[in-house]
């Protein structure tokens, strides 16, 4: 569990994280979103007790990272933005370092060392020496550092950065599988990421926080009326008078890709419309939900400041 | 302890995977068994010459006509080489960012630096080890005294550690190598010839200056002489150094 209170850090006269608060649940994955220069980087950086902060506080699995520091740095995996690697070393030579200095047990060193490169896929390039591999294991081999003394919490700083897509996709399965027994916070550009890998968002712009929660509530929360697109096989621009005419329906509109029909939050007329559809035989082609997208949700959360 | 083990090892092991350890290592064996040859050539003639004359014969003495200008001469190589071993400790941690998984491992701060500052003393230890077998040719040619000899390198290893530290410390001011490299050489060579101006200074001023000098420390034991001053003069210069590079590093953090 990670847990931030208030945090602030200053650069000089440049605040770059001002009062920031939020909380990641046991297990789950969260991810850290914002723009460039949001302070994303500088708030990793301060839970895993690289950087002080300057005032506020963060704990990590219930120890405070700037009265406990060495017992968050053994609890806590990290890959940093860029990956820490020494160019002059094999890949295993590389993570006996790792292991030496995360203070493995030395019975413990060669398994924690075989699991780590089984895990990451580095199986391949062990021998080889790191500034001979490509970009996607170098991005392997800085998982593989972060994971190699089993920690309890994972932070990763744009994990899938520079990868092809087939890579990413690698990626975001290893860190999904690494759920349940890893608390894990990631940064990320990428909003499909997101959705696709975490459980959990906070949003953050120029330091401060936008948002955060679980993705269904904060969807849910944001969006001020619920809806539906549909598309028909009979002539559609006719119909929205009468659509229009359902009870409690709020308002119709043509789109690209169909007809937009919102209504109210409070109640669900799905049933109404479906029923609707059918009985007048339209011909229903899709239907699907007008839920608030990810990149909504960002671009009105970054742009509006709406706190939650 | 196995903390500074571990990064004392990686050190080391980037040393000798680079052509840093070779180059300098070479360099030093090189430059340094030229002034071998040459001083005992030297007191080779002089031996010649004073044959003939047994009185003169019985005041020559190879550890002070040989040693003693050789371990002088050595010292200023160590100068040029030293910055050059140090540079990198911590510039290039920085530079490539790895010093991040350092500072983010349970390991503290002046365990990076002991073990960094080990692992060259390991190479200036090697370096005088390699030297030290030069005099080897002499023990079985001639008959030095051996403790002389002995405290002679000691003199050479003290004052060796001493730049080492502070070289450590001008890299962690900076993540550019030939800017660590260049400080910890005109630092060096000032400290080295301190005890010129205090020719011209007076009073507590001329013994300040002195006491500095590294000249003045290492001269008494090139000759073989071992003076506490002058282990307490070394030892405090190390110790100023690691404490100055571990002051750096947390500052730097702060920030």
């Amino acid at each position: 569990m990670i847990e931030v209170e208030n945090l602030t850090k200053k650069y000089g006269d440049l605040l770059a994280v001002r009062d920031l608060s939020f909380k990641v649940e046991k297990g789950k994955i969260w991810g850290l979103l914002g723009p460039n220069a949001a302070g994303k980087t500088t708030t990793m950086r301060i839970l895993t007790g690289y950087l002080p902060a300057t005032k506020g506080k963060a704990t990590v699995s219930g120890y405070d990272v700037f009265e406990q520091t060495n017992e968050v740095k053994k609890i806590t995996g990290y890959l940093p933005e860029v990956v820490p690697l020494y160019q002059e070393m094999t890949v295993n030579e590389y993570l006996k370092f790792v292991a030496d200095i995360k203070q493995i047990p030395p019975d413990k060193k060669k398994e924690a060392i075989e699991r780590s490169i089984e895990t990451s896929g580095l199986e391949l390039v062990r021998h080889r020496l790191i500034r001979n591999i490509s970009r996607g294991f170098r991005q392997r081999v800085g998982i593989a550092q972060a994971l190699i003394h089993d920690p309890q919490i994972l932070i990763l700083d744009e994990p899938t950065i520079g990868l092809d897509p087939a890579q990413i996709i690698e990626i975001r399965q290893l860190i999904r599988s690494l759920k349940g027994e890893h608390t894990i916070m990631l940064s990320t550009h990428i909003l499909a990421e997101v959705t696709q890998v975490c459980d959990g968002v906070v949003i953050i712009s120029d330091g401060q926080l936008k948002a955060s929660g679980s993705l269904q509530e904060l969807t849910s929360s944001l969006a001020e009326r619920d809806g539906v697109v549909i598309r028909l096989r009979k002539a559609e621009r006719e119909l929205i008078p009468l659509l229009k005419g359902l009870p409690g329906v709020d308002n119709v509109s043509q789109q690209d890709d169909g007809i937009k029909i919102e209504w109210g939050t409070d109640k669900d007329i799905r049933d109404v419309i479906t029923r609707y559809v059918v009985d007048n035989d339209l011909g229903l082609i899709e239907m699907k939900s007008l839920a608030l997208n990810i990149e909504d949700l960002y671009l009105k959360v970054i742009s509006g400041g709406t706190e939650q | 302890m196995n903390n500074i083990w571990a990064v004392c090892k990686r050190e080391i092991k980037t040393y000798f995977t680079s052509p840093i350890a070779y180059v300098a290592i070479t360099v030093f064996l090189i430059v340094t068994g030229f002034f071998f040859y040459t001083l005992i050539q030297w007191f080779n003639m002089q031996s010649m010459q004073m044959a003939r004359n047994p009185q003169y014969f019985q005041q020559l003495n190879i550890n002070q006509m040989v040693f003693a200008p050789l371990f002088h001469n050595i010292s200023i190589i160590l100068l040029f080489l030293v910055p050059i071993l140090t540079m990198r400790l911590f510039a290039e941690e920085k530079k490539s960012k790895t010093e991040e998984l350092l500072f983010t491992s349970p390991i503290s701060i002046s365990q990076i630096i002991l073990g960094k500052y080990l692992a060259s003393l390991f190479v200036l230890l090697v370096m005088l080890l390699l030297n030290g077998l030069l005099s080897l040719f002499v023990f079985a040619f001639g008959n030095p005294e051996f403790m002389p000899l002995l405290i002679g390198y000691l003199g050479l290893f003290l004052m060796g550690a001493s730049f080492m530290a502070l070289g450590i410390f001008f890299s962690s001011l900076t993540e550019n190598q030939i800017v660590a490299a260049a400080l910890g050489f005109g630092f060096f060579l000032l400290f080295f010839v301190l005890n010129w101006a205090s020719q011209f200074a007076g009073g507590i001023w001329r013994s300040v200056l002195n006491y500095l000098s590294f000249f003045q420390h290492f001269d008494d034991l090139t000759r073989g002489i071992l003076d506490t001053t002058d282990i307490v003069y070394y030892l405090s210069f190390m110790f100023f150094g690691l404490f100055l590079t571990y002051s750096v590093i947390q500052s730097r953090r702060w920030r």
